[in-house]
């Protein structure tokens, strides 16, 4: 079994192979997918998306030129290394501080862009002050895809 | 491979010409979408493509040159015209019989399951059917011939969101199966976009654009900046289409691959098969063809203006 469920954003203006990948990325950062999991079958995906086969083997060979997965012929894409490197107990404990900060959010009257925009913003001046290294393992960016 | 090859086809009806000087080769193991608007001679080449009618000029060889509407080319093609044909009176099961005798190939037990899964009942007519249903079955039984090429004139046009859905999930599942390759013609540019990567964009009887989707989007981009110094900006770039707002101006431009520094005060992006479509559209005299093996259709146009 696989536990991920693809789904699309037509509205995002990003690739559709992108938005894949970067779902499998996401899900790998929340611990949600492990070492081993299998990916869906590109059938699989195809046939709930109604995507093009093509679309999902692209989205597929990238994750795996990350080193993210690998294909063993006949058996399917398996996960074989992670982008976390924080154990999955560390991450509940600090999805729970979130979770109660943004009950304090809550409480004194920020909606969700709110929240969002001042997330985004302290995350930016954090990473400045950090030295702006701003290396991100497994990020892409978006803005340059497809222009090069 | 290439599943559709024509050299300046053309198709007239009396005094006019549906298709024009049409020359392209489409690869195999794609989706490829045909555009254009109506009259551009979309049905006309898909009809030629078939079969189902005769060239007046040129010539359109299919599935790795073999001449389009000989036996062999007719048996390892499947065609869903507008509408989905069917005979209204005849019961899901009558149509079944019916296409298994009529073809050389025909896969029962391939139907049989798939109309399962759609819930489609065997002894219903097929004019009480759905109109999702309806769409289902006749592809249904276009791929219970096991075709290597699948072509859909306006599927999906008469379709709710839901069956269009269905519809196309059905067909996409068989390209993994089977690696049927796909043409289709279709006026949904947004839906377009999910599922074809290859597109052609018909214009006035002719081929304005044919190319992977994935080069056409890398080799064009949008640049938007102040309207004061875009007709000086623009004279060294190809552009597309120009859409001037407020005082801003957005410059759909061809780059070829070149990725030329974006002067001050200017801003590059990147853009949308939909966007890319529609500009195209806009400008009929716009032309690109960075195809497979691009035809003798050189000569028109480097710039739109």
């Amino acid at each position: 079994m696989s536990s991920i469920e693809f789904s699309l954003d037509p509205a995002s203006g990003v690739p559709t192979y992108l938005q894949l990948v970067h779902q499998v990325e996401h899900a790998l950062r929340l611990g949600s997918l492990e070492l081993g999991d299998q990916l869906p079958r590109v059938k699989d995906v195809v046939a709930s998306l109604a995507i093009n086969p093509n679309t999902v083997a692209k989205a597929y060979r990238e994750l795996e030129t990350k080193g993210l997965t690998v294909g063993r012929p006949g058996q399917g894409t398996f996960i074989q290394s992670t982008l976390n490197p924080v154990a999955l107990a560390e991450l509940t404990v600090l999805r729970r501080s979130l979770l109660g900060w943004l009950a304090t959010a809550d409480t004194a009257g920020l909606d969700e862009d709110g929240i969002v925009a001042l997330f985004t913003s302290v995350l930016r001046d954090f990473r400045e002050r950090q030295g702006g290294s701003g290396s991100r393992p497994g990020a892409t960016s978006d803005e340059s895809e497809g222009v090069a | 491979m290439n599943v559709i090859e024509a050299a300046g086809l053309g198709k007239r009806y009396g005094s006019t010409w549906a298709l024009r000087e049409c020359s392209l080769a489409i690869p195999d193991g794609h989706v490829v979408a045909l555009v254009g608007p109506n009259g551009a001679g979309k049905t006309t080449l898909l009809n030629l493509a078939v079969g189902l009618t005769a060239p007046s000029a040129g010539t359109v060889t299919v599935l790795g040159g073999t001449p389009a509407g000989s036996p062999v080319a007719r048996d390892g093609i499947a065609f869903v015209a507008q509408d989905a044909p069917l005979h209204k009176n005849l019961s899901v099961a009558d149509m079944l019989h019916l296409t298994r005798n009529l073809n050389l190939r025909f896969d029962q037990g391939y139907a049989t399951a798939r109309l399962g899964e759609l819930a489609i009942p065997l002894d219903r007519k097929a004019g009480k059917l759905s109109g999702g249903q309806q769409a289902q079955l006749a592809l249904t039984l276009a791929l219970s011939r096991r075709p290597q090429l699948l072509v859909l004139d306006e599927p999906m046009a008469s379709l709710d969101p839901l069956a269009r859905h269905d519809f196309m999930a059905t067909v996409m599942a068989a390209m993994a199966d089977d690696g049927v390759s796909v043409v289709l013609s279709s006026h949904a540019l947004a839906e377009l976009e999910r599922v074809a990567d290859y597109l052609v964009i018909l214009s006035r009887g002719s081929v304005q654009v044919a190319g992977e989707v994935d080069d056409l989007l890398a080799c064009h981009r949008v640049l938007s900046g102040p309207d004061a110094d875009a007709d000086r900006y623009a004279e060294h770039l190809n552009v597309v289409h120009a859409l001037h707002s407020k005082a801003q101006t957005h410059l759909l431009i061809r780059t070829d691959g070149r990725t030329e520094p974006v002067p001050p005060g200017w801003k590059a992006r990147s853009i949308s098969l939909e966007e890319l479509a529609l500009a195209y559209l806009r400008e009929p005299g716009a032309a690109s063809l960075p195809g497979p093996r691009r035809a003798r259709h050189a000569e028109p146009t480097e710039l739109a203006r």
